[in-house]
């Protein structure tokens, strides 16, 4: 079955489809689609849904439905997961999975309410305060938007830890054919329904369990800390990308989400004007696909990094390149979506220069 | 006289200073638990402050939570598990100052959990800073000259407030110095904990608890001060009990 649906739409319904128990959440544009959406389809599958008070209040809900083992979700747009970062780096502290979603608007402060990708560092580095790193997943359509949400829970929940869904304004508001389906990966869903002796279930037949992150003897805490980086670096095993005509490029674009979309297109306008551009969009910004880049960044002429920002993904493109090809950076910002044309322009100025 | 410790709070030593009202409210609450027999299905919100390690004493399932967001934790777990008796357990700095958004939404939108409020005046663990609860005059390390209403505002009245909206059953004030009201307040722990089960609502014991330590007087001067300047400012009881009403 195909329905037309935005992607705050589809975040919802591969949400629910993937099984989430739970969705607290707070009013913002670009997002205010989802809390309406999940408030009437969630007692319909007999979960839960709350409108909270507040970002900052949704995600200690978020954070106590975790802690009982519940697969929960909350959603909001860049000023109200600032709110979130005290709650997520928590949340990584205690070691308790949920999935957050970002619809990114234009910022700093209140900002706009058009399409941005300014929150890249907000969401790879931290954002919240301590040594901690998440899953960053980008979809650039309505139906990876759906797709995606199994994959955030899976993992979340794999990794006893939470898992960003960075989108934007523009996805969240498009619409697309959405199908509805269960991608073909296993998810933790199919497992038995053991979320294992972490879980707070009542101390039924044995002792008290306690989730905390405070550990104020400061050699405790640092070998959680070494204990939480192992797990971090076998997160890395998580990293996904896509290439398209990578193989013979001479020029690369380096692109994610709604970005990737008109990347995605230039590549074909350059090359039908006999210049051999590829892209390579990272699917997880966290893990950063670092690796690809350091392997084959040497054989490009010019890499072109492009983001709704003032350049936030291209730090981490020049990091991985290590100075082995040039890397230039076009980016719009505000709330303001870049154009295929202005970007031809731009990308061919850049790459024959 | 039957001195057993509740089988509900583990035999260890507390941190608490000497003369401090945790450990008397700690008992109060592992005695309701193992009395209606609710151990199993208990899920608890530890606070920031003095009781962050409440879980350490705790023999029921316990989570930390950001200063002041226990009420919020408490409505994700509760929402998600209807079948468990969940309840937090916070201090003044807590509920009132960093938290009061948190515990006013609770209660607004009548979460089934009972929130235990200690109250001492004061914030201990960071070292005696003015809570929102501080009376009017009283030096602390934030206000070192006297709290004055000019500059620091009124002492703030908790469950006064929060008896105001309807999303609160029940609402009481009682006191932890003296064996008559530590009685009335672990009667009014237990029927927070029956107003709960019984799937009527919100409700709120805010409990007067005493801080030598950062008062500056001996355990024994500070029952005197609770029942002087404390119970002055905060007057004890019942001050919404929905079932009264009916």
């Amino acid at each position: 079955m195909k329905l037309l649906y935005s992607g705050n739409w589809a975040l919802c319904e591969g949400a629910i489809h993937a099984g989430c128990d739970a969705y607290f959440g707070y009013p913002i544009t670009p997002q205010n689609e989802v809390p309406q959406y999940m408030s009437a389809r969630m007692p319909e599958e007999g979960r839960v849904f709350v409108q909270s008070e507040s970002e900052l209040a949704a995600i200690s809900m978020v954070m106590g439905a975790a802690a009982t083992g519940k697969r929960v979700m909350t959603s909001s747009s860049s000023p109200g997961i600032s709110l979130m970062q005290e709650g997520i780096s928590y949340m990584c502290g205690c070691e308790l999975p949920a999935v957050i979603v970002n619809v990114v608007r234009g910022g700093p402060g209140l900002g706009s309410i058009g399409p941005a990708q300014s929150d890249y560092f907000q969401a790879v580095r931290g954002g919240g305060h301590g040594d901690y790193n998440m899953c960053v997943l980008a979809p650039t359509s309505v139906q990876e938007t759906f797709d995606l949400a199994f994959m955030a829970f899976d993992l979340a929940f794999k990794y006893r830890n939470p898992v960003m869904i960075l989108t934007d304004g523009l996805l969240g508001q498009m619409m697309e054919p959405l199908e509805i389906r269960k991608p073909d990966y296993v998810t933790v869903r199919d497992m038995p329904d053991d979320v294992g002796d972490w879980a707070l279930t009542g101390a039924a037949g044995r002792s008290g369990r306690h989730h905390k992150s405070l550990l104020i003897d400061v050699d405790q805490l640092e070998r959680h800390n070494r204990r939480l980086q192992e797990k971090f670096q076998r997160m890395q095993a998580e990293c996904r990308f896509e290439t398209i005509l990578t193989e013979d490029a001479e020029f690369l674009f380096v692109a994610y989400g709604i970005s990737m979309r008109a990347c995605r297109e230039a590549v074909k306008r350059l090359r039908e004007k006999g210049i051999k551009a590829g892209l390579l969009r990272p699917i997880t910004l966290w893990p950063f696909p670092e690796q690809w880049l350091r392997e084959h960044a040497a054989r490009f002429t010019k890499i072109l990094c492009v983001e709704l920002s003032c350049g936030q993904m291209v730090m981490d493109v020049r990091l991985a390149v290590e100075g082995r090809c040039p890397v230039s950076f076009y980016g719009r910002s505000g709330g303001v979506a870049m154009t295929v044309d202005e970007l031809v322009a731009a990308a061919e100025k850049e790459f024959t220069r | 006289m039957d001195y057993t410790p509740p089988q509900s709070l583990k035999d260890v030593s507390t941190h608490y200073c000497p003369g401090c009202g945790h450990g008397i409210a700690h008992r109060l609450v592992c005695e309701i638990i193992d009395e209606l027999g609710i151990r199993d299905r208990c899920l608890a919100v530890a606070p920031v402050g003095c009781a962050v390690l409440a879980y350490n004493y705790w023999d029921i399932d316990v989570t930390e939570a950001a200063h002041g967001r226990a009420p919020a934790v408490a409505t994700g777990m509760r929402r998600c598990n209807p079948d468990a008796v969940v309840f937090t357990y916070q201090g003044d700095g807590d509920l009132a100052a960093i938290g009061a958004g948190e515990v006013v939404n609770a209660a607004n939108r009548g979460e089934l959990i009972s929130i235990f409020f200690i109250n001492n005046a004061v914030y201990g663990m960071t070292g005696g800073q003015m809570a929102p609860t501080t009376t009017i005059g009283r030096k602390t390390t934030t206000s070192p000259r006297g709290r004055s209403t000019k500059n620091e505002g009124w002492p703030m009245k908790v469950v006064e407030m929060l008896s105001q909206l309807d999303g609160t059953v029940y609402a009481e004030r009682c006191a932890l110095n003296t064996p008559k009201h530590v009685r009335a307040a672990k009667e009014a722990i237990k029927k927070s904990f029956l107003m709960q089960m019984a799937g009527k609502g919100f409700s709120i014991v805010e409990l007067l608890s005493m801080c030598p330590i950062q008062w500056g007087v001996s355990p024994v001067e500070a029952i005197e001060v609770l029942e002087t300047e404390m119970i002055g400012q905060y007057p004890l009881g019942v001050y919404k009990d929905c079932e009264l009403s009916q």
